[in-house]
């Protein structure tokens, strides 16, 4: 191989990337350069202000932006090359990665790649909400970002849609910054997140509506009111702004624009129960590989993927065949997607998989044919759910979850 | 009577063009570089406010055009002038071609008839291939197709800094773009009075490029109504950059009488568009998406690229093309008024647009006002097309403020500080691309409220005083 700038590359400075990079160097690689775009570390977690961080990694409690500090004083310490302002523009196929900073483009190689680029919510374009297209439809995401970094608020009486755990932040956080929600808009028939946070719309007095779908936009500069279709009923609520919460997504544009192409069910990169990708150099954890997991979780999986990574810098990088982990319909994705018959450490000891919609039923796991592991209950969409990964799974020519629905 | 706020009305102008469209801006600089003291006043808060915003970006030779029109001469001179400038307006140009796709006998029948058609008009570089002839230069399309028509001539270009690039060359040889300046009145006694929402401006002749009010604005200057506008609605799916790669070309269907189809095509960005729709509606100014439409243009989008299939959406949009009752241009000269009309310019005005303004001046000579051109002043627009080197491949770029489209601190800055500078969020977006990507602000739309505050028209973020 030519000459690299580093032994490993590693793209997102969240949780998971971090995490990776640390873990990479403790276990003594000579260099780990960490790329990220922002002028801080942190990642996802910089504009969360609700969530706490860092119970489990680092046996204290961080919100927003100190997480992040505490992630940069991590990879400082243990000696992570940490180049912020860098935005990786291409993965190439050969450990190299196309670079544009202050210092305009430049290429960078290492022996491994690791993608740790995170999930943002979808976008109403791609929600395909109908209506005219004013200002003022922004996700949570973009809202934190107003308030945690500009001090600025997008709206003061947003309609909110969504309600999963980060719905119910957006509007606590719209609370908090002097934002009224006229109402809390579910398009399924039911909550996303548990009960009691669901009641907490309805205690500050802001209507919440499962069944209710935004069919019209209307304003030309501002959003000045939606159409909502409930009950087979429209009516009309004035708002300012409409706020799209949840329904994330892998930010997995360098895979999806490179040849290998991102996984349909997760929308991320396959990976197999190592973390490596299609490019046997290439590597990838966190939130880019699922939507979306706790930052916690993202930090443990970005640490187990930076030990395979670097027992697999001692070796020839392991490609070889692999089997797709198939599943019935119900099920949306499962992680690993790829099993590889290959020696050495797993970082992924589950399989992590999640539902379209939720269903009663019987989900079993079936190793050429044969099945292992079965459970029955009811699956609901946007939860974790876990099925152990057994060794034997990675000599199986044919793993799949099956799923047979009651009724 | 409202008073003249803007020191520039209270010149006195040869010529006051109605509407920052394509044409509108296409006719401000033909008569600048004719040496005409111009104004441009344009309703909204920025240039293509109305129709010209939202197009299929497709620079036309007149292949379908209706032989022997007006509309096919203004389009080819329009797309030779366009060729011509481009090098000294740095205008971009993406050469793909088109294939106009047949997918049963019968359309195969019809395309014998449209190159033929074609040959009549004037375009010459045509083919027609087999179905696996024409899979060879685009393999992506779909198995099913039978037969194509190939037109090499067909391109694809930024639809956005075209125009800018026109009216910023007739500004810079001293022409005066108005904004959210609504015409409300015009009266000629020898010369103009125009009547506007910000004052008054007095002109030797006027040029109506009004799109989608065009018949309004011949009304209240006090014409005699010749034509309807019957806005008809196009919708749009724009898909992600990973989907570039499946289409080359630009995909036409047969087309009917109606309308030119549904068209696959790239983007001069290095997206992947479906679209147009053609919904024929009562009002002027509001352009929705409607899910079950786009659901549909993504399954057609598909059938033809199979490839395209699960394809991630970049953005969904809408625009209204200003047709009449008839399909040809509605062009009208009033010598004794000294008033031009550019109206009916339905679909091709992107690519008529240069034909138009230099047909506008030539009608203009025939009201016996005599010009003294200036020298014209060369441009550097920026780039923001895939295949020539953009901002953020150089150094110093400040930072990558959208990170989506590669937005760099020092283009949106360089747009904030340029002679046209943008007027609104959507006029930001199309100097500039940021927040046009796939994750459509989610990243960068934050830290554009902060850079754009006291910019833009409606400005992105709320201030903190106002109560919900």
């Amino acid at each position: 191989m030519s000459r690299v700038d580093a032994d490993v590359i590693v793209i997102g400075g969240g949780p998971a990337g971090v995490a990776a990079a640390v873990e990479i160097r403790r276990r003594g690689a000579a260099s780990v350069i960490l790329l990220d775009r922002e002028p801080h570390l942190g990642g996802a977690t910089r504009h969360c202000s609700h969530s706490p961080f860092g119970m489990r990694e680092f046996g204290r409690v961080y919100f927003g932006a100190a997480y992040g500090r505490r992630l940069e004083q991590e990879a400082a310490k243990a000696g992570v090359d940490v180049r912020t302002g860098h935005s990786v523009v291409r993965l190439g196929a050969d450990g190299s990665v196309d670079v544009t900073s202050h210092r305009g483009v430049e290429r960078l190689s290492a022996r491994r790649i690791l993608l740790g680029t995170g999930a943002r919510e979808m976008p109403r374009s791609a929600r395909l909400i109908s209506g005219e297209r004013p200002i003022g439809v922004v996700t949570t995401g973009a809202l934190q970002a107003y308030i945690a970094f500009h001090g600025l608020m997008p709206f003061r009486r947003p309609v909110v849609v969504g309600s999963e755990l980060v719905s119910l932040s957006a509007v606590l956080t719209c609370l908090s910054h002097g934002a009224r929600p006229a109402a809390v808009l579910e398009p399924g028939p039911q909550p996303l997140a548990r009960p009691p946070l669901t009641l907490f719309p309805k205690l500050m007095g802001i209507p919440f509506h499962c069944g209710a779908e935004i069919v019209d936009i209307r304003g030309r500069g501002r959003v000045e009111s939606v159409a909502v279709r409930r009950n087979g009923q429209l009516e009309t609520l004035d708002c300012d702004g409409v706020l799209l919460t949840g329904r994330f997504t892998p930010e997995a544009a360098l895979f999806l624009q490179s040849p290998f192409g991102v996984d349909a069910g997760s929308a991320g990169p396959a990976v197999d129960q190592q973390g490596r990708s299609a490019d046997p150099l290439c590597f990838a954890g966190g939130n880019v590989l699922r939507a979306v997991e706790t930052g916690g979780w993202a930090f443990r999986e970005g640490r187990a993927i930076g030990a395979v990574i670097s027992e697999d810098l001692r070796r020839d990088p392991a490609g070889g065949e692999s089997v797709p982990v198939g599943f019935d319909d119900p099920v949306k994705l499962a992680v690993p997607s790829l099993l590889r018959r290959a020696d050495g450490r797993v970082a992924f000891r589950e399989f992590q998989l999640r539902f379209l919609r939720r269903a009663r039923g019987q989900l079993s796991l079936e190793l050429d044919g044969r099945e292992v592991w079965r459970k029955r209950g009811e699956w609901l969409p946007e939860r974790r759910i876990l099925v152990p990964l057994p060794a034997e799974a990675l000599q199986a020519r044919q793993v799949y979850f099956r799923f047979r629905e009651d009724g | 009577m409202p008073q003249a706020a803007d020191p520039r009305m209270r010149e006195k102008f040869d010529v006051a063009i109605i509407g920052a469209g394509v044409v509108g801006c296409a006719a401000a600089r033909k008569f600048a570089l004719a040496g005409a003291k111009v104004i441009l006043i344009e309703k909204g808060a920025d240039i293509l406010s109305g129709a010209s915003k939202a197009n299929s970006a497709i620079l036309h030779t007149g292949f379908d055009a209706p032989p022997g029109s007006l509309e096919l001469d203004l389009v080819r001179a329009g797309r030779q002038e366009y060729l011509d400038i481009r090098k000294s307006l740095s205008l971009r140009l993406v050469e793909t071609g088109a294939l106009v796709c047949a997918w049963n006998g019968l359309e195969a029948d019809k395309l014998e008839d449209i190159a033929a058609q074609g040959r009549e008009n004037g375009i010459d570089e045509l083919r027609l291939l087999p179905g696996a002839a024409a899979r060879e230069t685009m393999p992506g399309l779909s198995q099913r197709l039978v037969a194509a028509l190939e037109v090499s001539g067909e391109h694809v270009i930024d639809p956005w800094t075209a125009p800018l690039a026109y009216l910023t060359q007739a500004v810079a040889l001293g022409a005066v773009f108005l904004r959210s300046a609504e015409l409300l009145q015009g009266r000629f006694d020898g010369h103009w009075r125009l009547e506007t929402s910000t004052g008054i401006v007095e002109a030797d002749c006027v040029v109506n490029a009004a799109g989608l009010f065009g018949d309004v604005v011949d009304e209240r200057l006090g014409f005699a109504a010749e034509f309807t506008i019957k806005p008809r609605k196009g919708q749009f799916v724009v898909l992600d950059k990973a989907a570039f790669r499946h289409v080359p070309r630009i995909v036409l269907p047969v087309p009917t009488e109606i309308t030119k189809g549904i068209v696959v095509c790239p983007t001069a960005f290095g997206n992947v568009l479906v679209g147009p729709t053609a919904e024929e509606q009562e009002d002027r100014l509001r352009a929705t998406v409607e899910k079950e439409t786009l659901e549909a243009l993504l399954k057609r989008g598909a059938e033809i690229v199979p490839a395209l299939a699960g394809m991630p959406v970049t953005a969904v949009y809408a625009g209204l093309r200003p047709a009449t009752e008839k399909k040809d241009y509605r062009i009208f000269a009033r010598a004794e008024q000294r008033a031009i009309t550019l109206g009916g310019i339905r679909s091709t005005g992107l690519s008529a647009a240069l034909g138009l303004a230099q047909h506008a001046v030539k009608l203009h000579g025939g009201f016996g006002q005599a010009f003294t051109a200036p020298p014209a002043p060369g441009l550097t627009m920026p780039n923001l097309t895939e295949t020539c080197e953009r901002d953020w491949q150089r150094p110093e770029h400040g930072e990558i403020v959208c990170h989506c489209e590669l937005v760099t601190r020092r283009e949106i800055e360089a747009a904030l500080q340029s002679p046209v500078p943008p007027g609104d969020f959507g006029g930001l977006r199309r100097r500039t691309r940021a927040g046009m990507g796939r994750c459509q602000g989610f990243y960068c739309n934050a830290r554009l409220a902060e850079m754009t505050r006291g910019r833009l028209a409606t400005p992105l973020a709320v201030e903190a005083g106002e109560k919900p």
